[in-house]
């Protein structure tokens, strides 16, 4: 029982925790990357141009 | 049966018309056969099954009250299968169509529905606040009925405002966001009513088992296995008619408000089942007993509450600053790029905040210091979400000089600013040394309900309503100034009187003598605290006030007659 649980925690605490961060860091590039600047921009607009 | 009846009205009034018409044909718009589609022969089954399950329930429920809502399941299956009946048998053989003209033929019924009955339940809600807070203040109120006993009381108004008041109110909007947003009409044909409809049911079952005494006592999720199970059912629908608008879209981008809806319908239908997995003890015993045991509970417990707080009163509102305040404001939100990563880290943090409500308890020491440490970095995606709400202004500030509505909705944005500051100051562990179990845990609470969800729910339907009941404005501006200051003053008088009560019940309640005595008996806590709750519940009469006002002014809104629209026109102001 104990081993189970430091085993998991263990894994949690390193690889879970690069895999969460990797992804934000993913979100990050996606947010922050200049190609798709006009995109969001233009999204930004979509409430404001209804019909 | 239900096929057979149909298919002889359909004879009956001649409508049967050629055989099944091909492909081709169905699309175009005069296909003159009509049939009961899928939904409607599933739906009226489904709840013709459930109201015969129902009655036989009810015959042999163990205790009256379950009985009484067996009755309550059986009428409202009986009604449902009437409706769907009656409902095909006046509706044109086509379905309505999804767009007229090339433009989309957005679905509003459900989203009126929903408003009116967020402003009832909101009512019904801050009422009861107001005599909870009154038993407080002077427990005589209590009227010695086991009916009004502050115990019952108690979840009756905070499930009244956050599920059926918040819950109404997310619903709404959702649905209206998302048709303008994707420019698509709503997905499912009595599926959207479904939702409502069965949301405001499942409501109705909630509030009346407190008061009849049937809770599984936890928090925020006090319904019992039955009621649970129903909104499992609606829950899904709701989801997938969401989930379907988005995927009929003719929007490339998906607007960042649906991501929070999203992430608030998909969140809370995992914690909803991760705490209320419950074992009944009979099919006619609303009792039930929880899987989980101790502290994994009480983990599981508040895993689900602070994401109650994190998915449903953050997320889901967040989604309706990022829609109402740039079109009220008629500007972009402020950074597009910043409400992606707001998102994002807000989701991603959220989850793990719950262990800060079991601080000093027998969680172990490294999963109350995560609790603690995930609330803290909360500020950071909090206040950027702020600054991108409020930033959203930039250029415009002299709109809230003319526009309450809008000053309404910046001003919930600065309460969530306020209260998301202070949540984690209190997750804390010194600080919630002092701070928990006391008063200002519900100043906190209040601040975020009454100064953040609350005002951006009723910027939002301020804005709705002319727009839902095709109205060129509301019927007075001028009162919702007033609905504006006087529940402002509401609030700031009840959570710095809750401020003052709290930290006084903590310091009394930790103060030693010098011979190691505690200082204060239990009861003299409760002495001191009786004037802060004289103060409390006036600012809950207050709020309350003003949400008469706001209800008066919408009721004004969708009776007046069209020609008598326009805003200010000193003729059309009998009332003041």
């Amino acid at each position: 029982m104990i081993d189970t649980y430091k085993a998991l925690a263990g894994f949690a605490q390193t690889w879970g925790l690069l895999y969460f961060v990797g992804l934000f860091l993913i979100v990050v590039a996606y947010a922050l990357s200049p190609s798709r600047k006009a995109r969001f921009e233009e999204a930004a607009h979509t409430p404001l141009r209804e019909d | 049966m239900v096929r057979a009846r149909v298919a002889k009205a359909g004879s009956e009034r001649g409508v049967r018309l050629p055989s099944r018409p091909g492909l081709s044909d169905m699309a175009q718009t005069i296909t003159s056969q009509k049939n009961m589609t899928f939904g409607e022969v599933g739906a009226a089954a489904a709840f013709a099954a459930l109201a015969v399950l129902s009655i036989v329930v009810a015959a042999k429920a163990y205790t009256p009250e379950y009985a009484f809502h067996a009755y309550l399941f059986a009428a409202g299956s009986l009604w449902a299968v009437f409706k769907i009946l009656d409902r095909y048998y006046d509706r044109p053989a086509d379905l309505p169509p999804l767009e007229i003209a090339g433009k989309p033929n957005y679905s509003m019924g459900p989203v009126r529905f929903a408003t009116v009955a967020a402003m009832v339940w909101g009512i019904a809600g801050f009422a009861v606040g107001l005599l909870a807070a009154l038993q407080l203040a002077f427990p005589v109120l209590n009227l010695d009925l086991p009916w009004l006993s502050f115990g019952r009381i108690r979840p009756l108004h905070t499930s009244a405002v956050i599920f059926a008041f918040g819950g109404n109110v997310l619903i709404a909007t959702s649905f209206y966001v998302v048709q303008r947003t994707c420019r698509a009409r709503l997905a499912g044909d009595i599926a959207p009513w479904f939702v409502v409809l069965g949301y405001n049911f499942f409501i109705v079952i909630a509030g009346t088992g407190y008061l009849l005494g049937i809770t599984q006592s936890k928090e925020y999720a006090e319904p019992e296995w039955y009621a649970d199970l129903w909104l499992t059912v609606v829950w899904v629908a709701y989801f997938l008619v969401f989930l379907g608008t988005v995927m009929r879209r003719k929007e490339p981008h998906i607007y960042v408000a649906n991501w929070f809806y999203l992430a608030f319908i998909l969140t809370i239908a995992v914690l909803h089942l991760g705490n209320n997995a419950a074992v009944p003890v009979s099919l006619f015993s609303p009792k039930s007993y929880i899987v989980w045991a101790g502290v994994q509970d009480a983990l599981v417990q508040w895993w689900y509450g602070h994401n109650a707080v994190g998915f449903f009163l953050t997320a889901g509102f967040l989604a309706l600053m990022y829609y109402f305040i740039p079109k009220r404001a008629d500007r972009p939100v402020y950074s597009y790029r910043l409400s992606i990563i707001h998102f994002w880290a807000l989701i991603f943090l959220y989850i793990w905040a719950g262990p800060h409500h079991l601080h000093y308890t027998a969680l172990p020491d490294w999963a109350q210091t995560l609790g603690m440490t995930f609330s803290v970095m909360l500020w950071m995606p909090s206040w950027g979400g702020m600054i991108n709400g409020l930033m959203t202004l930039s250029g415009a500030w002299d709109k809230l000089r003319t526009d309450p509505v809008l000053r309404m909705m910046v001003v919930s944005v600065a309460f969530y600013g306020m209260a998301t500051f202070e949540g984690p100051l209190m997750s804390v562990k010194a600080v919630n040394s002092l701070s928990h179990y006391t008063d200002w845990t519900i100043g906190h609470v209040h601040s975020g309900a009454l100064g953040w969800v609350a005002y951006i729910s009723f910027g939002a339907i301020y804005c709705l309503v002319p727009w839902l009941w095709n109205r060129k404005g509301l019927y007075s501006t001028k009162l919702v100034n007033w609905h504006f200051w006087i529940s402002t003053i509401g609030i700031v008088l009840y959570i710095s009187a809750m401020w003052v009560s709290g930290i006084l019940q903590g310091l009394m309640w930790r103060a030693y003598t010098s011979l190691g005595f505690l200082e204060y008996s239990f009861i003299e806590t409760v002495e001191a605290m009786h004037p802060f709750y004289v103060i409390r519940a006036m600012g809950g009469a207050l709020f309350l006030v003003g949400a008469l006002m706001m209800a008066w002014n919408l009721w004004k809104t969708i009776t007046a007659t069209e020609a008598a629209a326009p805003e200010g026109q000193p003729a059309l102001v009998p009332a003041e």
